[in-house]
């Protein structure tokens, strides 16, 4: 299929693998998990986005919408999205930008149009292009068309993926990516059902079939205070990786509240909104324990 | 940084600067005594002498290098024969909040008494305003330009390497060389010759008797010091300053006291703009370097401390006092100087060393907002280079700015310098190009480009006075297309430029009639050699430059109206037109249209990156090759120093949404806030123009400090610099500072007084800054972590 959803392009993404890089975001994720830093990335329709701070109350959106779905109260802007259908019809009346819709068709040439922008700052740094979610695997022909021609045009690729995949399409997309970003958040199956409403097993597959044939991996660990950052997970991550036929670096991300007002924006609820970064000492300590373990790990991409 | 560079260091940055009646007084005493009729040029040099002869000499303890402009770090001259100032100026001088200088009861005394009445009518300035026609007037008024040279010499220029393989005796025997060659029978200019060289003579034995002034000082001190290891130094001083400048320099010392004597000559003898430059400072002191370590005379810590006492000598002579509108454009302490490092060697080799390096480690550790200092760097420099820069860079200092040293090149031979002297120059003042020693390349004004845009939308008129100052270009609400307005933008161009060109001819020749500057003179190529003044010609390489300001506001508003008028047709030219004089009242939609609904530069989006690029041809082909009176050309750079604010205060509500009276972008950025796609989509849209065909351009980028945290984001960050240079960029230049810190800073200046921050091609104090400019600087976008 040439055609898929994306929520964003972002060029100078300088974390999302080597060198610099543009990073191509395609909508919707099979997993749901509580404190998902992208969560406009999740449904694989559309979202509407308020953001309250452009807002100066003047009403066009109200006007603008045909369902009658906006209204107005003394301090804000309020949308009653059980009536919305994402018409868009207050976005392009609200010149302030203030709403936006999260998630747009756009064609494999469309995307590369932009990629290609940046084509001379990719040769110069051995960067290339990230493709990010939501999960893209869950686009998958989409994603091997876009794949594929980043290949075409001799684009290093990295794949940013939960791996929650089938491994037939798992195993198809591999065969154009250079460099995967491997999320792994619990170890322990029910755990991980309960955090992100699926089930850890075809992440765990999909990783081994990689190591088997010496995929380049780089794990991502997303360090949630009060979730995953037990002795218990981190251990038996520490032991899934160290039991892996190729030792996989580490980069322990920790928890960070810049998603917490995208809920708002989203007018969803943030489970734990409360909820404060790991403090330096925790992180290190979690780095210690998996460096015990004889892995490489990283924090934030620096080492440690 | 030891003991004695710490001490010398706070001395400087304690040091109040004040204004110094010393010059004054020295060149009136002279002038009223000098009844000769010799030569313009006779009496300038003769004035220098009295002037080097006659100042104080002042030795700081714990000084290594020596000489001071003034009779005390930052007792800063005037100079009356180019700008004598008011009793209103000095009142301004002393008691405005930024950019102040004390003036004491005794200095407006002499001014009122003495320097006023004697130089009214006199002095160049005055000389310059009565030359000017109306139109001129008006334009300037208006804000459509600003004049260079109206209180300031033109200087800018730099030195090469010639100091340090000759010495003032040398320079001395060429001048007679060139006065025995003059051909009396053939030669209708022999005798304007006969009195340039002569005065160049004189200039030379000036810096000489002011050197062995030092040297005497320096003696006379050791002497009665008690202190044996300051003895040892104050021998060696008065052995280094009996040395040079009359002879070549014979190691490191020297040849940096040498220089400094020459820089304090060229800042004394007027009051040159971008005050005076070494350049190439790691290639030149390199032989010197080099062989101290070979023959175990210099360390590496020796050679850092006396860099780091050089240093403190730049930090001591701010900028010379400016008034009125030159206050204006170019509000700073900062003269300008501008150290370059790296780059290619004469033959086209890197141009790094070992004292590369250490030159970096200096301006990191002295963080000085003077000297500015750049890094010239060519695809032949290694990374390790750039990455020393950046490493000072993201301490957030502002720090050395980064220049295409490759592009520079091609620039320079565009303009029709032969290949050694191209690789031989490089930038300095903020970002315009020379070839250094052998160049008089004078920047004579910043011009607005959005302010003619806004005179084109109003047929001639300017609506802030109601006056009509530009041609008629036809009714905007009658153009049938975009083309035919960009046409009438092109005619009313040509018009103002005219203007400027017609002003500046005017302008050179009285430089070169009542001011020649015989010391300068001896110091660029080819003056000794064909026996011309600097300001007359003398140079081998005479290049003027109009500065354009605003190539991204001009951009924006020409694309909006591009888009909503022509192409779209959302909006009429008169409901636009109606909008603008009500600066946006009751037009509220039609603003937000303007700014969030318009494609805008910055983008790399080709829309607006087109438009961009017919204005930078309109405004090339509006300058470039015309011919100035010293035998050389025009060209264009773009760049605003602090003129964007100023420049912005006289421009009505624009059609990019801009409101009345806010300043204009800066350099070739993009509009503060437009650029939304980071700044690999800024440096894409700003290379779409073709670098390569002006004298320079300035780019601004801010970024937060955790975009630069760690190794590999150092590593990006050379990789952005070099891809930009890759598309032919010329000149990129890092602000790394949150903007929080800059709010808080605005709100308790008392905690920040050392944030230094990069404003236009410098450095400067944010707490010095005044508020429109801060504002400015917090609205530059930052391009945070993504």
């Amino acid at each position: 299929m040439s055609a898929g959803t994306i929520f964003d392009i972002k060029k100078f993404a300088i974390h999302d693998g080597p060198g610099v890089r543009t990073t191509v975001f395609l909508k919707g994720c099979p997993m749901g998990c509580w404190l998902c830093h992208n969560p406009e990335s999740q449904a694989f329709s559309s979202d509407l986005l308020l953001r309250h701070g452009r807002c100066d109350m003047c009403g066009d959106c109200v006007e603008a919408c045909p369902l009658d779905a906006i209204s107005l109260n003394e301090k804000s802007v309020h949308i009653d999205r059980s009536r919305c259908d994402l018409c868009g019809a207050c976005v392009d009346a609200c010149l302030l930008d203030a709403l936006e819709i999260a998630g747009r068709t756009a064609t494999v040439a469309e995307v590369m149009e932009e990629v290609e922008k940046d084509a001379v700052f990719y040769e110069q740094s051995g960067g290339g292009v990230t493709f990010s979610g939501g999960e893209p695997l869950s686009q998958p022909d989409f994603l091997f068309g876009l794949l594929r021609a980043c290949k075409e045009r001799g684009f290093d690729t990295a794949l940013d993926t939960c791996g929650h995949a089938e491994p037939e399409v798992f195993r198809k997309v591999a065969e154009h990516v250079d460099m995967f970003l491997y999320d792994l958040k619990l170890v322990d199956d029910s755990r991980h059902l309960q955090f992100t409403g699926a089930s850890s097993e075809p992440i765990h597959t999909n990783l081994r079939w990689l190591a088997d044939i010496g995929a380049e991996v780089l794990i991502r660990f997303p360090l949630l205070p009060g979730i995953n950052d037990d002795d218990e997970n981190i251990e038996a991550l520490g032991r899934l990786l160290s039991c892996l036929p190729v030792r996989y670096p580490v980069d322990v991300l920790p928890y960070h509240r810049m998603g917490v007002d995208k809920y708002e924006r989203l007018g969803r609820e943030h489970k734990i909104p409360e909820l404060q970064p790991p403090s330096e000492e925790d992180i290190l300590s979690v780095a210690s324990t998996l460096k015990d373990y004889g892995l490489h790990v990283k924090v934030k991409g620096e080492e440690v | 940084m030891n003991e004695r560079v710490k001490r010398l260091r706070q001395c400087s940055l304690d040091a109040k600067p004040t204004v110094s009646s010393e010059r004054a007084e020295l060149i009136t005493e002279f002038y009223e005594s000098d009844h000769e009729t010799s030569s313009a040029a006779i009496r300038r040099a003769r004035a220098f002498k009295h002037l080097m002869e006659n100042k104080a000499v002042c030795i700081q303890d714990g000084e290594l290098i020596v000489g001071e402009r003034g009779p005390t770090a930052k007792a800063t001259p005037t100079y009356p024969e180019v700008c004598c100032h008011s009793l209103q100026d000095l009142e301004i001088l002393d008691s405005r909040e930024k950019v102040w200088f004390a003036v004491d009861q005794r200095t407006r005394e002499l001014f009122h008494q003495r320097f006023i009445p004697f130089w009214k009518g006199k002095s160049l300035r005055e000389l310059i305003f009565a030359n000017m026609t109306d139109e001129w007037k008006d334009a300037y008024e208006a804000g459509i330009f600003t004049e260079f040279m109206e209180q300031r010499a033109p200087g800018h220029t730099v030195l090469d390497d010639k100091i340090y393989r000759k010495g003032f005796l040398d320079f001395k025997a060429d001048i007679q060389e060139s006065l025995s060659r003059l051909d009396w029978l053939n030669d209708p200019e022999a005798l304007e010759k006969r009195e340039q060289l002569e005065a160049m003579d004189t200039c030379c034995d000036a810096l000489i008797a002011f050197a062995n002034r030092y040297a005497a000082k320096a003696r006379e001190l050791a002497e009665r010091t008690s202190d044996t290891g300051r003895k040892a130094e104050l021998e060696r001083i008065g052995e280094v300053c009996e040395r040079v400048p009359a002879h070549a320099p014979r190691d490191f010392w020297e040849a940096l006291q040498y220089y400094w004597f020459v820089h304090v000559g060229v800042i004394s003898e007027l009051n040159t703009w971008d005050a005076f430059n070494p350049g190439h400072l790691d290639r030149h002191l390199y032989p010197f370097y080099r062989k101290g370590l070979d023959e175990g005379t210099l360390t590496d810590e020796g050679a850092r401390e006396l860099l780091q006492c050089l240093w403190v000598k730049f930090n001591n002579q701010p900028a010379p006092p400016k008034v009125g509108v030159t206050a204006e454009e170019s509000n700073t302490y900062t003269d300008f100087a501008q150290i370059n490092t790296g780059g290619v060697m004469e033959d086209g080799s890197d141009g790094v060393n070992e004292l590369t390096y250490i030159l970096l480690d200096v301006i990191e550790e002295m963080r000085l907002v003077q000297p500015s200092s750049s890094v010239q760097l060519s695809k032949k420099n290694p990374d390790r280079f750039l990455r020393r820069a950046a490493k000072i860079i993201r301490t957030g200092f502002g720090q050395p700015s980064i220049f295409n040293a490759d592009l520079i090149v091609q620039e320079l031979i565009r303009q029709g310098k032969n290949v050694e002297d191209a690789r031989n120059g490089g930038s300095s003042g903020c970002v315009e190009v020379g070839a250094f020693g052998k160049e008089n390349y004078n920047l004579t004004g910043y011009f607005n480009m959005p302010k003619v845009f806004e005179i084109t939308l109003n047929n001639g008129v300017d609506p802030r006075t109601g006056k009509k100052i530009g041609i008629e270009t036809g009714d905007p609400t009658r153009f049938g297309s975009f083309e035919a307005l960009l046409d009438a933008y092109r005619r009313q161009l040509g018009h103002f430029i005219d203007i400027k060109h017609r002003g500046n001819n005017v302008i050179e020749k009285l430089w070169a009639t009542h001011i020649p500057t015989p010391f300068l003179s001896v110091l660029i190529d080819d003056c000794i050699a064909d026996g011309k003044d600097y300001h007359a010609g003398g140079a081998r390489y005479n290049t003027s430059y109009i500065q354009g300001v605003g190539l991204g506001t001009l951009t924006d508003c020409a694309t909006a109206i591009k888009h909503h008028v022509f192409d779209e047709q959302t909006i009429g030219m008169s409901e636009l037109l109606d909008g603008l004089s009500h600066d946006f009242e009751d037009h509220d939609k039609l603003q937000k249209v303007l700014l969030n609904r318009t494609p805008k530069f910055g983008n790399d989006d080709e829309y607006p990156d087109s438009v961009m690029r017919e204005l930078f041809e309109a405004y090339f082909e509006a300058v470039d090759g015309r011919s100035n009176t010293r035998g050389g050309n025009y060209h264009i750079n773009l760049l605003p120093t602090t003129c964007h604010i100023y420049f912005g205060s006289v421009v009505g509500a624009t059609p990019d949404g801009r409101k009345a009276w806010q300043p204009l972008s800066e350099g070739v950025s993009p509009v503060q806030g437009a650029d939304r796609h980071g700044p690999t989509a800024v440096l894409k849209s700003v290379a779409k123009m073709d670098h390569a065909r002006t004298g320079g351009t300035l780019l601004n980028q801010k970024l937060a400090p955790g975009l630069m945290d760690g190794e590999e984001a150092l590593d990006k960050f050379v990789h952005l610099v070099r891809s930009y240079f890759r598309l032919d960029g010329h000149h990129i230049q890092f602000n790394v500072v949150d903007v929080e810190m800059l709010r808080a800073a605005q709100e308790d200046p008392d905690k920040y007084r050392d944030l230094i921050v990069r404003v236009a091609g410098y450095s400067d104090y944010f707490c010095d800054l005044g508020k429109a400019l801060q504002d400015e600087i917090i609205a530059r976008t930052e391009h945070g972590d993504f």
